[in-house]
Parts: C-alpha cells; sequence; structure tokens
C-alpha cells in the first residue's frame, strides 16, 4: 500500500500538466475537430503574430518577472545576511507564515486601495499638503512599466523566499561559516555573501526559479494592478480565450505556447545571470574585500523588508475599513459614516462561496500532506536519504505557467465528463498545493533524527509503530504547518476554480473577482478581506493544535 | 506506467448519463412536471449587488411555486461563459452541461447563435408569458444588434444608454458626440471610457459611430472591407482629436464598467454612462454616488436594446431553465424588476395591453431620484449588426491598444 504513494504523487504533479499541456498544443496549431477545425495549418501563430503590441505584452512579462524576482531575492538575501539571529529577524521569521497566507489578489486589492490617486495615502495627505481637491490625473496604477504589479508581486514573493530560505538555512551551516569569515575580518553581509550563500542558494534555487515563473505568468495581480495598454501575455491569453471573435481557443493555445516560451526565456536568462553573478562573485573574492562598514546595508535590508511587511497590513487594514465604511468621498482621510451595511448585504451570499472553499481548501491540505507523508515515508523506509532525485519533478507545475496548462486540462475534465466534479476540483488544486506541501515537510522529516526509531524498533515494534506513534507526533508541528500552507495555497487560487469548476465551486476568491467587477469598493473591500483572513485561520489553528496536542510534553513544545 | 494508467482509470468514477432534454414549450405541462425538481445554473454578471438580491428572490419564488431551485453562478463577464460552453463543444460534450441559462444580449449572443451553442429550436416565442411581450414597440426584442433573435433567447429588460454626471460640479451636460468632443477638450482628464472589447467601451464607440458616420444605414448591414473605413473614418477621427484630453491621456483605461463608476465616485472623471437607466439612482442609494448625480441623454437618441436569457445546446436543467424565463417574464417578476428600490430596469412587457391588476402593478413603481422617465429617455438609436463591432475593436486595437 505504502509502495503507491510516491508513484501517486508523481501522478497527481505530472498528469494534469502533461493532459493540459496536450490540450494546447494541439489547438496552437489549429487542430480542434470538434469545433471544426480539421487541419494543422500554423494560422493561429500567423494570427498571434498580428496582434498589436504582442512583442511589448511579452518583453513586459519577462522584464517583470526578472526584475521583481531578482529584487524580492536580493533583498530577502540582505535580510537574512545581515540580521540572522537577532531579534528582529525573529519577529520577522513569526510574521512570515501569515504573510505568506495573505492570497495575492487580496494583496493586489490592498495595495491599489493604498498607492492609487484616488487611494489612503493621497487622501491623507489632500487636500491640506496637497491642494488637490480632486485625485490627481497621475498613472500609478496601471502604469506602462509594469511598476504598480512589480511592487504588488514583490511583496508577495518576499515572504515566500524568506520561508524557503529559512527552510533551508540550517543545511548550510550558518553558525560555523559566520563564525570564521567575521574571524577573517569580513563585514557580516559580504562574509554570508561569500560563506553561506553558494551552498544555501543551492537549496532554494528552484524555489526561486518557481517564483520567476510566476511572476512571468501572473493573471489575478497584473489585472488589478497591470498596464492595459498593452497588458501583459497572459492575461491577454486569458482574453483572447474568452473572446470568439478574436479567434478564442486556436489564438488562446498558440498565445499560451509563446508564454511558456517567454516563462523558458526568463528562467534561461536568470541561469545565466547565475553564472555570471558567480563570475563576479569570485573575482570579488581575490579582492579580499572586506565590507566591514555595511551598516547602511543592513539598515537598508530592513527597512525594505519592514516597508513590504507593512504594505501588506496596511493594505490588509484598508480593506476592512472599506468594508465598514459608510460613504467615502475623496478627499476624507477617513469614511463619512461607519457601518456594517455592506456586511449585512453581501454576508448571506458568501455562505455558501464559504462552505465550498473551506470543504475545498481543507480536503486539499489533507489530501497533499498525507500524499506527502506516503511518498517520504516510503523513502525513508527504502533507507533513501533526503531524495534529491524526485524533487526537480516537484517543481515542474510550478514552473509551467498556469493559463498553458489550465485550458488543456479543462478540455479532457469536460470531454471525461468530470468538470465541476468534486474529484476534479481536488485534482487541479493539489497540483498547486502539493509542491508547496512536499517542500515544506521535507526538510523538517529528513533532519528528524533517526535514533529514535532505531530505538523503537528495538524495543520490539514495527515501522508503522515508529511513523504513527514515534515519528507523526514528533513531527506534529511541521505537519500542521505544512496543511495551514497548504490551506493557504488552495484558498488562493482563482484560475483553476473557475475554470475547472465549471461555476459549481464559486469560492471566496471567484466571488471577489465577481464582485470586483462592479466598481464598488465596499463590497470589494469586504470580499477581499474575508479572502485575506482564512489563511489565516489555518495558521492560527495549526498553532492552537499543536499547543493542546503538546500541553504535557515540554521537550517537544520547546524545541519546535 | 501500468500503474498510472490504472490510477487515471480510477479517476473515472462518475461520467454523468444525463438524459437528453427534449422540452417542448408547446406543452407548458410536460415542461413543468419536467422541471420539477431540478436545479437550474443561472450565468449572470455578479457585479451588482442589487441585481444579485433580485436574482435570489426570483429563484426563491419559483422554487416555492414550482419546485425548481435556481442558483445564481456569478461570473465577471458573459464571455466566460460562452467560452465555457464552447468548451464543452470542443471536448464534445452534448449533454449534462454546466451552464442552464445564461445572461446574455450583442455580441456574445451572436457569437453562441454562430457557433452552434443554443438550444436548436425555438423555444423562447412558445413561452406563455411571450404574449405581453412589446414586439410592436420593441423590435429589439426580436432582432438582437440586428441578428434575428428566433426565438433562440427570451427577453428580460431594456436597456439605454444613459450618461450621468454630478450635477454640483456642472450643469450643462453635452447633448451629443460633437459637444461631447468640445467639453472633453475644455476639461481634460475628466472623461473616459472602458477599454474594448469591454462591452461598455464598444457599446460608447458605437453610440459615436452611429451620431459620427455618414450614412447609418449601412451600419445594420453587415461590415464590408469596401464600405468600413470611410464609415468609421469620423468616429476615429473624433478618438484621435479627443484622447490626449482623456483621463490619464489615454494611456490607461478602466477595464470595465465598474471601474467607470468607481472613478465618477472617486471624483476622477466627470461623466459616466451605464446601460440601465436606474443604474445613477442605485449606486446613490448604495451610498457609492452623492445624491446630485443625475442621468442625461443625447436629445437626438442614445442606443437602446434588450438583454436575454439564453440555453445553451447542453443544458442538464433545460426544463427548469424555460420555467425560470418564464416567470422573469411575468408581469409580477417584471414590475419588481422596474422598482428603482429594487433594480430599476425597464420591461420587456407592452404595460398597456396587460389585465387591469397588473397596470396598476406597473404604475405604482418607483423610478427613482436620479432616474430619467420613461418619456424623458428619449429616442432609441438601433444598434449596429455586430460584424462592425469585431472589425472596430481590431481596428481600435491597433491604434490605441499599445501606447508608445
Amino acid at each position: 500500500m505504502l509502495r503507491l504513494f510516491p508513484a501517486a504523487a508523481l501522478f497527481v504533479l505530472l498528469a494534469p500538466v502533461a493532459a493540459g499541456l496536450a490540450g494546447i498544443l494541439l489547438p496552437a496549431f489549429g487542430y480542434l475537430p470538434t469545433l471544426g477545425h480539421d487541419d494543422v495549418s500554423l494560422e493561429p501563430f500567423r494570427q498571434l503574430f498580428a496582434m498589436p503590441g504582442l512583442a511589448r505584452s511579452a518583453l513586459l512579462s519577462f522584464g517583470t518577472g526578472l526584475a521583481t524576482t531578482a529584487i524580492a531575492f536580493a533583498v530577502v538575501i540582505l535580510f537574512v545576511a545581515g540580521w540572522r539571529g537577532t531579534r528582529l529577524f525573529r519577529t520577522l521569521e513569526g510574521l512570515v507564515s501569515p504573510l505568506l497566507s495573505v492570497p495575492h489578489a487580496a494583496a493586489a486589492f490592498g495595495l491599489l486601495f493604498l498607492i492609487a490617486p484616488a487611494g489612503f495615502l493621497v487622501r491623507l495627505v489632500s487636500p491640506e499638503l496637497t491642494g488637490w481637491e480632486r485625485p490627481p490625473d497621475l498613472l500609478i496604477v496601471q502604469d506602462r512599466l509594469g511598476l504598480a504589479m512589480s511592487f504588488g508581486l514583490i511583496i508577495k514573493e518576499i515572504p515566500f523566499l524568506l520561508l524557503m530560505t529559512l527552510a533551508a538555512l540550517p543545511q548550510a551551516r550558518v553558525a560555523e561559516m559566520e563564525r570564521m569569515t567575521a574571524a577573517l575580518g569580513y563585514g557580516r553581509v559580504v562574509g554570508f555573501m561569500h560563506g553561506v550563500l553558494p551552498a544555501l542558494y543551492r537549496q532554494v534555487r528552484l524555489a526561486v526559479l518557481a517564483v520567476l515563473a510566476y511572476a512571468t505568468s501572473v493573471v489575478d495581480v497584473a489585472i488589478i494592478l497591470g498596464p492595459t495598454t498593452p497588458a501583459p501575455l497572459a492575461v491577454r491569453v486569458l482574453d483572447w480565450r474568452n473572446d470568439p471573435d478574436l479567434g478564442g481557443h486556436l489564438l488562446a493555445g498558440a498565445g499560451a505556447v509563446l508564454q511558456i516560451g517567454v516563462t523558458g526565456a526568463a528562467i534561461l536568462a536568470w541561469l545565466a545571470g547565475e553564472r555570471a553573478c558567480g563570475a563576479l562573485a569570485r573575482v570579488i573574492a581575490k579582492t579580499g574585500w572586506r565590507a566591514t562598514a555595511d551598516s547602511w546595508l543592513r539598515g537598508l535590508s530592513a527597512g525594505l523588508i519592514i516597508l513590504s511587511a507593512a504594505t501588506i497590513l496596511a493594505g490588509i487594514a484598508l480593506l476592512g475599513l472599506w468594508s465598514i465604511a459608510g460613504p467615502w468621498r475623496f478627499p476624507d482621510a477617513l469614511p463619512a459614516a461607519v457601518s456594517l451595511a455592506t456586511w449585512m448585504r453581501v454576508g448571506p451570499g458568501l455562505l455558501g462561496p464559504l462552505r465550498d472553499t473551506l470543504l475545498l481548501a481543507v480536503s486539499t491540505s489533507f489530501a497533499a500532506v498525507a500524499l506527502a507523508l506516503g511518498a517520504l515515508e516510503r523513502e525513508a523506509r527504502l533507507g533513501r536519504a533526503a531524495a534529491g532525485r524526485g524533487l526537480r519533478l516537484l517543481y515542474i507545475p510550478l514552473l509551467v505557467p498556469q493559463v498553458a496548462f489550465l485550458f488543456g486540462l479543462q478540455i479532457l475534465f469536460s470531454w471525461l465528463g468530470l468538470d465541476g466534479a468534486f474529484p476534479a476540483m481536488l485534482l487541479s488544486h493539489l497540483v498547486f498545493v502539493f509542491p508547496y506541501v512536499f517542500l515544506s515537510l521535507s526538510d523538517p522529516w529528513w533532519s528528524w533524527d533517526p535514533h529514535y526509531g532505531q530505538l523503537t524498533r528495538a524495543l520490539g515494534h514495527g515501522p508503522s509503530f515508529v511513523f504513527w506513534r514515534v515519528r507523526l507526533p514528533m513531527l506534529a508541528r511541521p505537519v500542521l504547518t505544512a496543511a495551514a500552507l497548504g490551506f493557504a495555497v488552495s484558498i488562493g487560487l482563482y484560475l483553476p476554480t473557475l475554470l475547472i469548476g465549471g461555476g459549481r465551486w464559486p469560492t471566496i476568491t471567484t466571488e471577489t473577482l465577481a464582485l470586483a467587477s462592479g466598481g464598488d469598493r465596499k463590497i470589494a473591500g469586504a470580499t477581499a478581506l474575508l479572502q485575506a483572513l482564512l489563511p489565516f485561520l489555518g495558521f492560527a489553528a495549526a498553532a492552537v493544535i499543536t499547543s493542546v496536542l503538546f500541553r504535557n510534553r515540554r521537550a517537544l513544545r520547546s524545541s519546535g | 506506467m501500468r500503474f498510472l494508467f490504472a490510477l487515471l482509470l480510477s479517476l473515472i468514477i462518475a461520467v454523468p448519463i444525463a438524459r437528453a432534454e427534449t422540452s417542448d414549450p408547446s406543452n407548458w405541462n410536460a415542461v413543468l412536471s419536467q422541471a420539477k425538481g431540478q436545479t437550474v445554473y443561472f450565468h449572470a454578471w455578479g457585479g451588482e449587488a442589487r441585481i444579485n438580491d433580485y436574482i435570489e428572490w426570483a429563484g426563491k419564488t419559483v422554487e416555492d411555486r414550482f419546485g425548481v431551485r435556481v442558483t445564481h453562478v456569478k461570473v465577471s463577464d458573459t464571455a466566460e461563459v460562452v467560452s465555457r460552453v464552447l468548451t464543452d463543444k470542443a471536448a464534445g460534450r452534448s449533454e449534462g452541461g454546466k451552464v442552464d441559462l445564461v445572461w446574455i444580449n450583442g455580441e456574445n449572443f451572436a457569437a453562441m447563435k454562430r457557433e452552434g451553442l443554443l438550444q436548436p429550436a425555438a423555444w423562447a416565442t412558445k413561452l406563455p408569458n411571450y404574449r405581453f411581450v412589446d414586439v410592436a414597440n420593441k423590435p429589439s426584442v426580436e432582432r438582437d444588434f440586428t441578428v434575428p433573435v428566433d426565438g433562440l433567447e427570451a427577453p428580460w429588460g431594456m436597456a439605454k444608454l444613459v450618461f450621468f454626471h454630478d450635477e454640483a460640479r456642472f450643469q450643462k451636460p453635452p447633448a451629443s458626440a460633437a459637444s461631447l468632443g468640445r467639453w472633453i477638450s475644455e476639461n481634460p482628464g475628466r472623461f473616459t471610457y472602458p477599454q474594448p472589447p469591454d462591452f461598455s467601451g464598444t457599446t460608447f464607440l458605437k453610440q459615436l459611430l452611429v451620431e459620427l458616420t455618414p450614412n447609418p444605414a449601412a451600419l445594420q448591414a453587415p461590415a464590408t472591407d469596401e464600405n468600413f473605413p470611410a464609415a468609421v473614418a469620423p468616429l476615429f477621427a473624433w478618438l484621435d482629436a479627443a484622447h490626449p484630453n482623456f483621463w490619464r491621456s489615454a494611456r490607461a483605461f478602466p477595464r470595465d464598467y465598474g471601474g467607470l463608476r468607481q472613478l465618477l465616485a472617486d471624483g476622477e472623471i466627470d461623466i459616466a454612462f451605464a446601460f440601465n437607466p436606474a443604474d445613477a439612482s442605485s449606486a446613490i442609494a448604495n451610498g457609492e454616488l452623492p445624491d446630485t448625480v443625475r442621468s442625461f441623454v443625447f436629445p437626438a437618441g442614445t442606443l437602446g436594446n434588450t438583454h436575454f436569457v439564453a440555453i445553451p445546446f447542453n443544458a442538464a436543467a433545460a426544463a427548469g431553465a424555460m420555467v425560470f424565463a418564464d416567470f422573469l417574464l411575468s408581469p409580477e417578476a417584471q414590475a419588481r424588476k422596474e422598482d428603482a428600490a429594487i433594480w430599476g430596469d425597464p420591461t420587456v412587457l407592452a404595460v398597456d395591453k396587460l389585465p387591469l391588476e397588473d397596470v396598476t402593478r406597473f404604475a405604482a413603481v418607483e423610478r427613482g431620484i436620479a432616474t430619467l422617465r420613461p418619456e424623458e429617455l428619449g429616442p432609441v438609436l438601433a444598434e449596429p449588426h455586430p460584424s462592425w463591432v469585431e472589425r472596430i475593436e481590431t481596428e481600435w486595437a491597433r491604434r490605441y491598444g499599445v501606447i508608445q
């Protein structure tokens, strides 16, 4: 029975992606017989390249993807380098999970309400300081370079990269390295870069590439904050698919193939950048530059990380404020009246989506954790050490752009008659949730001291006993954290729920974007706030359960 | 490998075996009994809370009276629903579709009709309540953007393009496309429209086209390569002149109607427009807009059309959908819909031909503080043929879709 788990895990990850890709490759080359397109041709690609501003869209996706990933990674590494082991670091370590759990769309809405010309920051200073009675005509959000969109991506990427870096730190023997580089006279930051980063980067590299792939193909943040003339490539692919006049499935298929190309090019460019940085680092190392006066750099990194965390929190607070606001005209800094009318109006209608969201998220995280634990236990029993082998395959669903394979998957499920059915929803969510759960679980799993297991076996128990009664309880905290992470990821999924659900699975996320199309900020604020708070409940539940489980186990409580 | 196949097969556990629905509304009793116990998934735009509330009321009433459950699937864009049904057709799903009824009109209807995505036989004209529909005075209930309806969709409400502005900011609104152009040059940064191919954006472009084109009658026929450039030249000349003075200098556009209304609410723009004459009153009641906002139309006329509900070819609950569509056409539901406190959407029925109790029902309807009375709405300009819209969208994207 346990033998099935690794294969099942691989199946969950790879089969949907493969099926989905097949489903767009055929239409991309003009073959969709059920809609009357019988001959294979390059016509969709001809149509694609005739689209105005295509190069601009592709370049926008490519550029913002690379820039946001580079900046987010730099900020995270500088922060870890400069502040590891300090109280500030521990505080932010605690904040990472809640920040991470805020879905992208909610964070984007929060940022929108904050920085738009009619947003909170401008209202704070108008009309006293600026003299503006009406919002200024400034292209802040939807700017052509995608800066607002990039900012929205960076503030969400930083918590994720921080989490991955924190998980990888134990392997990189940081303390020893820091002592050595300090003894050699290096400043904290440069010492970290030379000593720890090479080993650390090897561990987090795939996570960084996953972030890069997401940033080049993001849809919901791009719709909320991104440029419109032209929009980034993934948004345009979605629009083409929804417009039968403009070409529909065929053009969208060709566009999805191009999107894969853009993401692939970004990944290659990043890999080339790695080489360049490596060469540069070697040159710098030879010069012996100690950079002891790095306190300004430490201050800068702390400032940037605090800024990104504060932005997310401020955004959520604003969502809350809008949800309880009465009429709130520009340039008032605060609403004229406070009322629960919006919640009363929207609340009852959200109960159904709330139930569906929770059902889907709980089942998905449960299934993902079970699958991950099963696969890891199987590896453990076979005596393999931390498996690097399967790890790369794990990232495939995260490296392929969502728009690329979700269309094909939708066609497949529709053909099977399964669209909108619970197993299809579960599988499509699992594809995205499982990698995060597995990654979050595998390091704590392999760093568990195997002597406990040996001792238990020596006392006469079987391997199942070891798993259920010794290993699992000792790893309860990481398991619950991984479950909470899976829960959070599932809640934030938009395109999979929308496309595979067939309208039968309205979740809080799909409702937020549907209601936001009406333009009432109060309603958008209420639903986005709910969307932002739900994952947080998952982490809170994990913490509560852990403390209840360990109430009589002091050693487990303190080691954590 | 065998193993993976086993797993794949094990996933195909519940392929639904749907009955072929052949519901003929001429035999209404059979339809009613077939519909009883069905659940109708009504895919309709969910951006306006008041409309969502109305649909919920209609659903509850139909459940109480006919045993048909209605679930409102909120969509942000009807084109998504068309895409979903098209995907079903692409996958060969001719039964058990996820969409039973869709709120639709215009280009989306034309697309569904063209691709064969609707119920093949005419059903709407056979509904019992269809006899009250005002076919004589509202020609758009039979020709949706010049495309013959052929009973493939049931009329639901009337739409008319109305503009609205805040009277506290300025008093004399422009009265035509030309005067709007002058107003824009005098008030830079205070006007915009949603980016095509959004429905409301293309509607504004059509309004300009109908007013500015040299030969309006040509718009009722399909656009061709020969007549297109000359017909749209004045439209694009107007846009070229006006765009530099637009909101954000036309470097960005709001994404949809909701975005446009929010700009008016924030005071970023001074004029907005909507398809529902009671929309401004709705927004005032919501607290979104100040109560000094008023609607206005162009005296020479603005575009008007009908919006419908349609049943896709593979609907699982076609009978239930017909029962619900018939209820939406009933005088009771139409009068409640016209009430500005509820929704404010004009009726498709011929009120003067209704039974007396229904006539009084309509007479008692509240219109709303910012809503123009029916006699003030002005002439209705006919919608152009959908082929004009496709070409205009493509041409617009070419000219303004990419800002250098």
